[in-house]
This record gives C-alpha cells, sequence and structure tokens, in this order.
C-alpha cells in the first residue's frame, strides 16, 4: 500500500511519512515510572520503575497477565490513566520532550496526531448512535483536518480504505451495530491511524474477536503500519502472539518489567523464572510441542499426560454419550416487527464421547458449540435428533430419573466471576449439590467438601471465604470442586480456561487432566482455542455455523487437517508462523 | 523448568539491540511467583454483606442517619419515657401561650402541649411509613421476582398491571379511596398507601432479577436439578437484595410524607390519633398569627423523613456493586 492520501505532517525533506526526525534517535522514552492509585486502602502501586524505549517504525509488545500494570504504562503515555491513577515518578520522553512535566494543552495536542490509540473492545468504544463515517470525521477534526466538507468525507473514506473496509462510502454512513466485531477493530484502527500519529499503542487490539478474525486484523496492522512507518507499541497477555508481531518485547509482572530484549532471544532463551514459566506454559507455543514429541516418538509422560488408548479403566460401556443428529432451532425477531423467523444454531450434529476420554469441540462465536453442549447438559431440548446416555435416550427420561441423571453430568462454565453465587460461601457453593441430592449427614458432606478442596488443590480454609475474595484461577477450582462433588462421569467444560491468564490457564488444565487420570472422568471439552485443545483431548468435532465440518483424533486434527476451516483455525494460532520457523530452523 | 524448544529460532535474526533495548532481566527476588495464586487464609471472611458495612461505618452521614431513626424509633414504641403529659388533655385557656417551664414548646390553639403532642405524633408516622413499606416490599418483590423469573406471558401480564397502577398518582388515589372509607386506622392508611405505592419496586425487582437469572451459577443450579421455585429463592432473590433493600429505605420517608399528606386533608387518620399530619392541618388556621405551631410538627416529620433518606443513600453507596472493589 503507499500513501496516496494526503499526509499531514509532511516531513521537511518533502518525502511522505511520518518519520522527519532521526531514526537513530529513540521516539518513546520512558524511565523508571512509578504509578499508583489511590484506593480505599491507601495507595497501590501499579508500575514500579518501568523503562521502555521504542525507536521510530518499530515494533515493540508489552506482555503481561491482567494486573500485571502493562495497560497502566500504555495508558500513562497518552494521559488517559483510569480514576484516582496518577504518574509519581520517572520521566515519559516522546521526541525528547517530556510528557510528564507537559501541561494539558501540549499532551492533548500530541493525542492522536503523534500518538494514536487502538482500544482494547470494539464493541463499547464506537459511540452506537453515531454514524462511523461521523465518528473518523470527528477524530479527523479533532486532530486538526482544514479542508472542505467534501474533502472531509473523501478521507473518511479514504481511511475506512485503509484499514481494509471495503466499500468505504457505503460503509461510513452505517451505523457500529450493522458492522461485526472485526470490522469495528478495523474502523478503530484507521481512526487510531487517520492523523498519520509517529506511534500508535494497539491496548489487546483483538482479545476480544475470534481467531480468524484476530489474525486478519493483526496482519493487516503490521502492514499499516510498516507502511506508514508509524511505531507500534502492542500491549497483550499472549507470549506468542507479542514475539511473532513485535521486535522488542518487554514482559512485566506486578508492576515490574522482569525481562526486556529482542522478541526471539527472549522467546528462545528466557532468563526470569518468571518468563520461563510463561514461555513453558504458553498453551499457543505448547500447541506444536505434543505433536513433536509424538513425531519422535518420545514418551510424553514430562508432557501433558495424554493417554490415547491408555483411558483409565471405568466400568460401562465404551461409549458414554453419543449425540445423534442433534438439532437445535431458535425462534428469532425477524426482518419486520412481529415477524419471527428460524435461526438453525445447531444442524443435525452427532459425536459420540468415549468414558474416561476428552472430546473437544472447536469453534468461533456463533458456531452453536454452547448450544450443542447445553443439550448434552439436559438444559435445552433438542428440536430433534437425542442425546443417549449409556444408550439410553435422555429426553425419555421421568422426573424421577431425570432428577438422578443429573448427577451424571455436570458443568463448568466461562465465566470464573458469574458462576459462583457471590451470597454462598464456598463450602455452602460446594455443599450445595450433596444437600441437594440428600447425600449423607452434615458431618460427612463437610468432610466430603474438605476432600473436594484437597482434589482441586486449595487449603480446607478456603471454606470460610467468598468467591469475591478469590482470584478467577480459585473460583475456576472452586467450580470444579462443585462439579465433582456428585462424582459425575461425564463433565462438560465450556470454556473453562479461556478467561483465565495463561499461567493459571496450565495450572487448570494441569488439575483437569489429574482428576481424569485419578477418577476416570470423561471430559466435553467446548472452546474456541485450538492451541488448548492439543493439550487436553483426544477427539475432536470442529463446528461452523452450526453443521459440523471436521471430527477426528486431535491427532489426525493438526497433522492432517481435511477441511480449509480447519487449517484456517490452526494457522490463526498466534505464534504458530514462529513456531513454524522454529521447525524449519 | 521444561526444556525451551526454542533454542534455535529459525528466521530473520535481529541485527544488536540499539540502546534503551539491551537484554534486561530483573533480579529474580523481585519476582514473588509464589504469590500468582495463593489464597489469603487468616483474614476474616467477607461478603457483600460485611463488606457494605465496613464501608458504612466509617461514613459520619451513616451514624448521624442511624441516631436520628433510632431515636425517632424510641419515641414511637415508649412516647411516655419522653413526657409526662397526655397529649389529649387540652385546655383551652392555655390556648397559644408561649413555651414556659414544663411546656417548652408551647401551647396550640386547642390549648393542648405541642411537645407532647410533637413526641405522641411520631408514633402514627413511623407505624403508618413502616407497614407500607413492609407490605410495600412483600408485594412489590413478589410480583416483579415472578415477572422477571418465570418471563413469557407471565411477565407480559404483571408488567402491564404494574405499568397501570404505575400511572395512578399514589396520593390522588389514596385520597380517593381514603375519602370512602369509614374505618380509618394507622393499618387502613398503610394498606391504600401500599396498594399504590409498589409499582417501583417491582420494577426494581424485575430488572434485577432479569439480571441476576442469566448468571452462570443459576445455570450451574439449573444442572444439579434445582427446581425453579426454589432457584428463584436461595439463589436469584438474595442476589437481587440489595437495590430492593435501598428502594425500600428512601420509600419509607415517601410514605410518612403521604400519610401526613392524608391527615392534613383530613382524611388520613381520624383526628382522635395524634399525628403530625393532622397537627400541621390544625396549626394552618394560625399560620400568620403563630406560625411556630406548625414548626415542631413539621420539624419532626422533615428530621424523621430525612433520616431514612439519608440511611437509604448510604445503603446504596455500601451495595452499589459498581463502587465494590474486585
Amino acid at each position: 500500500m503507499t500513501t496516496q492520501f494526503p499526509v499531514t505532517n509532511e516531513g521537511a525533506d518533502g518525502t511522505a511519512g511520518p518519520a522527519p526526525f532521526d531514526p537513530s534517535k529513540p521516539l518513546l522514552e520512558i524511565r523508571d515510572l512509578e504509578i499508583s492509585f489511590t484506593t480505599g486502602v491507601g495507595e497501590v502501586q501499579a508500575v514500579r520503575g518501568a523503562d521502555l524505549t521504542v525507536y521510530p517504525g518499530q515494533s515493540v509488545a508489552i506482555v503481561g497477565e491482567s494486573g500485571s500494570g502493562k495497560s497502566t504504562t500504555a495508558a500513562a503515555i497518552i494521559d488517559l490513566l483510569p480514576g484516582t491513577g496518577k504518574v509519581t515518578g520517572g520521566s515519559i520522553r516522546f521526541e525528547g520532550r517530556d510528557l510528564v512535566t507537559a501541561s494539558r494543552a501540549e499532551k492533548e495536542a500530541l493525542r492522536g496526531r503523534a500518538i494514536g490509540l487502538v482500544p482494547q473492545d470494539p464493541m463499547s468504544n464506537l459511540n452506537p448512535v453515531w454514524r462511523i463515517g461521523t465518528q473518523v470525521e470527528e477524530a479527523l477534526k479533532a486532530n486538526g483536518f482544514k479542508g472542505s466538507k467534501a474533502a472531509l468525507r473523501e478521507r473518511v473514506a479514504e481511511v475506512l480504505a485503509e484499514a481494509g473496509l471495503p466499500d468505504a462510502t457505503r460503509r461510513a454512513r452505517q451505523y457500529p451495530h450493522e458492522f461485526s466485531g472485526g470490522m469495528r477493530q478495523r474502523a478503530l484502527i484507521g481512526i487510531g491511524l487517520a492523523s498519520r500519529p509517529q506511534l500508535l499503542i494497539a491496548d489487546e487490539p483483538t482479545s476480544a474477536l475470534d481467531v480468524t478474525v484476530q489474525r486478519q486484523i493483526l496482519d493487516h496492522l503490521e502492514d499499516m503500519t510498516r507502511d506508514l512507518g508509524t511505531a507500534l507499541l502492542f500491549i497483550t497477555h499472549d507470549l506468542g502472539l507479542a514475539a511473532e508481531r513485535a521486535e522488542h518485547l518487554l514482559v512485566m509482572f506486578k508492576g515490574k518489567v522482569v525481562e526486556s530484549g529482542p522478541a526471539r532471544e527472549i522467546l528462545a532463551d528466557p532468563q526470569h523464572p518468571y518468563t520461563q514459566r510463561l514461555v513453558a506454559s504458553a498453551p499457543s507455543l505448547a500447541s506444536r510441542r505434543i505433536q513433536t514429541a509424538h513425531v519422535h516418538g518420545e514418551a510424553s509422560a514430562e508432557l501433558h499426560a495424554h493417554h490415547v488408548g491408555e483411558a483409565p479403566v471405568a466400568a460401562g460401556p465404551a461409549t458414554v454419550v453419543e449425540a445423534k443428529n442433534l438439532t437445535k432451532v431458535f425462534q428469532i425477531r425477524g426482518p419486520r416487527p412481529g415477524s419471527s423467523a428460524d435461526f438453525t444454531a445447531v444442524d443435525d450434529v452427532s459425536f459420540t464421547l468415549g468414558r474416561g476420554r476428552t472430546l473437544a469441540i472447536v469453534g468461533e462465536s456463533g458456531s452453536g458449540k454452547s448450544t450443542a453442549a447445553n443439550m448434552v447438559l439436559g438444559l435445552l431440548d433438542p428440536t430433534s435428533g437425542s442425546v443417549e446416555f449409556d444408550g439410553v435416550d435422555v429426553a425419555a427420561l421421568n422426573p424421577k430419573e431425570a432428577f438422578a441423571f443429573r448427577r451424571r453430568v455436570q458443568p463448568v462454565f466461562q465465566n470464573p466471576y458469574g458462576s459462583l453465587d457471590p451470597m454462598f460461601s464456598i463450602f455452602r457453593s460446594i455443599e450445595e449439590p450433596l444437600k441437594l441430592h440428600g447425600v449423607g449427614s452434615p458431618k460427612e458432606r463437610e468432610a466430603r467438601v474438605r476432600e473436594l478442596l484437597d482434589m482441586v488443590s486449595l487449603p480446607q480454609s478456603a471454606m470460610r471465604r467468598f468467591p469475591n475474595e478469590l482470584s478467577g484461577g480459585q473460583r475456576q477450582r472452586i467450580a470444579i470442586a462443585r462439579a465433582l462433588a456428585l462424582k459425575p462421569e461425564v463433565v462438560v467444560l465450556d470454556e473453562v480456561v479461556s478467561a483465565l491468564d495463561v499461567l493459571v490457564q496450565a495450572q487448570i488444565l494441569e488439575l483437569l487432566d489429574d482428576l481424569q487420570t485419578e477418577l476416570g472422568l470423561s471430559y466435553l471439552f467446548i472452546t474456541h482455542d485450538l492451541a488448548v485443545v492439543r493439550q487436553i483431548a483426544d477427539d475432536v468435532v470442529v463446528m461452523q455455523s452450526g453443521k459440523v465440518v471436521e471430527q477426528a483424533s486431535t491427532d489426525e486434527v493438526f497433522d492432517t487437517p481435511r477441511e480449509q476451516y480447519t487449517r484456517d483455525l490452526l494457522a490463526a494460532i498466534p505464534g504458530a508462523r514462529l513456531e513454524g520457523d522454529a521447525l524449519a530452523g | 523448568m521444561p526444556e525451551n524448544r526454542y533454542e534455535n529460532p529459525g528466521g530473520p535474526v535481529t541485527p544488536s539491540p540499539r540502546p534503551g533495548q539491551e537484554r534486561y532481566v530483573a533480579p529474580v527476588d523481585e519476582g514473588g511467583l509464589g504469590a500468582v495464586d495463593a489464597v489469603k487464609a487468616d483474614d476474616a471472611p467477607t461478603s457483600l454483606w460485611r463488606d457494605a458495612w465496613l464501608q458504612m461505618r466509617s461514613r459520619w452521614l451513616f451514624w448521624v442517619s442511624a441516631v436520628i431513626i433510632v431515636l425517632v424509633v424510641l419515641v414511637a414504641a415508649f412516647p411516655g419515657l419522653f413526657t409526662s403529659l397526655d397529649p389529649r388533655v387540652c385546655n383551652l385557656a392555655q390556648a397559644l401561650e408561649p413555651p414556659q417551664a414544663g411546656h417548652p414548646f408551647g401551647f396550640d390553639r386547642q390549648g393542648c402541649d405541642i411537645y407532647t403532642r410533637t413526641i405522641y405524633g411520631a408514633r402514627a408516622s413511623v407505624v403508618v411509613g413502616v407497614l407500607a413499606t413492609t407490605m410495600v416490599v412483600v408485594l412489590g418483590t413478589a410480583i416483579g421476582a415472578i415477572a422477571g423469573y418465570y418471563g413469557k406471558w407471565f411477565d407480559t401480564i404483571l408488567s402491564r398491571i404494574t405499568d397501570i397502577f404505575f400511572a395512578i398518582p399514589l396520593v390522588l388515589a389514596a385520597i380517593v379511596i381514603m375519602s370512602v372509607t369509614t374505618n380509618r386506622t394507622s393499618f387502613t392508611v398503610a394498606f391504600v398507601l401500599a396498594l399504590f405505592g409498589w409499582t417501583q419496586i417491582a420494577r426494581i425487582t424485575r430488572g434485577t432479577v432479569l439480571s441476576v437469572k442469566n448468571n452462570e451459577f443459576v445455570t450451574a443450579a439449573r444442572s444439579l436439578g434445582m427446581g425453579r421455585g426454589q432457584i428463584l429463592w436461595r439463589h436469584v432473590l438474595p442476589n437481587s437484595a440489595a437495590p430492593i433493600i435501598v428502594y425500600a429505605t428512601v420509600a419509607l420517608g415517601q410514605f410518612i410524607v403521604a400519610e401526613a399528606t392524608l391527615s392534613f386533608l383530613g382524611i388520613g387518620l381520624p383526628p382522635s390519633t395524634v399525628s403530625w399530619g393532622g397537627d400541621i392541618s390544625a396549626a394552618q388556621g394560625a399560620i400568620r398569627t403563630a406560625p411556630e405551631i406548625l414548626l415542631y410538627p413539621a420539624g419532626g416529620l422533615a428530621l424523621t423523613v430525612l433520616g431514612f433518606m439519608m440511611m437509604g443513600d448510604v445503603v446504596r453507596d455500601a451495595l452499589d456493586p459498581k463502587a465494590r472493589k474486585r
């Protein structure tokens, strides 16, 4: 792509592009940055002595989990710290000027014009009552666009076309709700780059999007910043993604930079224990690992124990759950007010879950994977088709049998903040299933709760706590303990690790694997993340728009994907490209 | 630490780092890795209610309103503790006499001791307020919860009924009903007020229940085989309680005002019952000659309503999920 658009800050030597200065001088230099927030319990330090250097045209990534201070650091650069946050020490120099001591007017002049921002959530960062074009216009005008109305409109179309939105003139007249998540993020990237800033800050720009969309957006962002010579500061929780896209890498943990340096070097040779753990547990990076071992025929003891063919022996037939031609049709609002239309969420889906095995249902949002899971759980009745449990059709059970059936299949959900009743203590939460099904005396139930807490590696003292006192990973452990209370045979895991940081994610996957070996559980694992599938599943069902597109063992799907859609999904795993390099090298 | 699989990464090798971008590794002891996912085992357990209490007790507004409410409730329950006189024993000879020893507020037009009447008037207000609020909370919560939780035609019908009642002004409806009621007691006044005052709580409850029932812990309870009514009672309602409690404290103040309005109009409590509304009404005739008579019952009324409203404010701040930490 060439810059055939009017460039606002043309270099003195007449060359187009935003780099009229010495590329060997740092564009952004942060030294000993300290940021703290004032809370009810006093000052909390969010960033402690962070250093960061970005050169013109370079791409730099900050990696860290939630609460590591990575977004706070980025927000400080453009002086958009939330709430009570303020810079308490250090300096932020942009083109040699210190932004910490700069006046409000100076900082406002930089925002948008010299430093652009692509926010995290495309759903909430566009005003829903304004046309997309109006919002781009606003960004252009705020950053000193001078010209006629027609020129402005033309420029808006250019900005959107640049951002990769086809038919830009028409798109500019649409409202945000008419855009998909990916299109909105493209529009936001367009707005971020509209005034040709020298630095673009992208704060988790794709974490709210599906993997395939994520890849397109990142590729596009990379192309655009390269063509325009814009430096990119990339904030992410995904080490694979960062290493793949950035030249220089910073790893942050609890407000400190624990390691920084060339991206590839850090990945190849992590020095700090935290970085080492991050590299070891990132599923996106580990995804190829099992395959390598598999190819070389290595023993997989040290790897995530994958018991293909060595499933724990349990009573009963080899198949626990069999879904036969499941179809679910929802009535949704039709095109005209008052009318209704049929929406087929799940379309003729069949799969079998072997006893003691893990079946992963993979798909992007809207693929019908959760609807299928809810039918297995008996929470939704299929429109046609059936779910058979040990050869018995679940829909045909009488109420008493149906109640007893509940003990055999239990769910764990995605959101660790919504899956526990905030009013219930941990003890009550785990005891509830036992009480409801009349298991044991109060004393026996308490013993069972203690045993369950041991099983999920939480101290028994956690019993007296309430959910709001626990971290996301801990809540997920409690949810697993509650699901296991009734000794079920099948556990439906609906995106259980999607909301967790990588380290915690790895711990939970390990726990699930241990429990499966120990208790002979069968897992139905619902996820959008193929990288995780590689770590936990024996068999895979790939779903797209309600239909099964591919169904095979995990190895087959990863080694020889038959369908284009599966290949797209595999290619979209962050870090996949990099690992291809690593394997080739 | 497991072996690293990127020891020999392929692809372009980055040129040696530029100044400021050299390889840096923080000293190891700074990490504190053990704390990544540890449980605090020694703190006292907290819950929403405990957190709310801790927050409330640090605010002076809470203590001021608590003192007012406790005082008003004490006066209402045991008026004899505060005065030894009978509010109904009046001596016309003392009409409109100024304050004197034993009669700190003076006398009204009927020659009754204003201080004693103000003390005894508290009971009617508090009883009507508390009764009406209780009825409103029960009725409104039930209707709102059923509409929100069961949805479908329950919701359609109950929400339309709520809208109809919502459209009727509370005091206007109460005036119409009270003016044809012959046996007027604190209970009937409270009942009539509750009959037209439950809509706001029903709407609030419906909204909260709608959002709470979509939580995953509700789905988890369903997959345990728990019945719908049980889920509503055990999980959904306790989680919807906060906004209801907040509104109830505000509503209490409103009902006290409404009772006073009705009594002022002469269709609230009968004249034989001492009430602030009735006394304000009686003082109206002398407003030009002796405005201070009006001041005392009106002041009692204002103080009581202020106390409950401030308490509602404090409770709302403490229970607001957006203000909660984490």
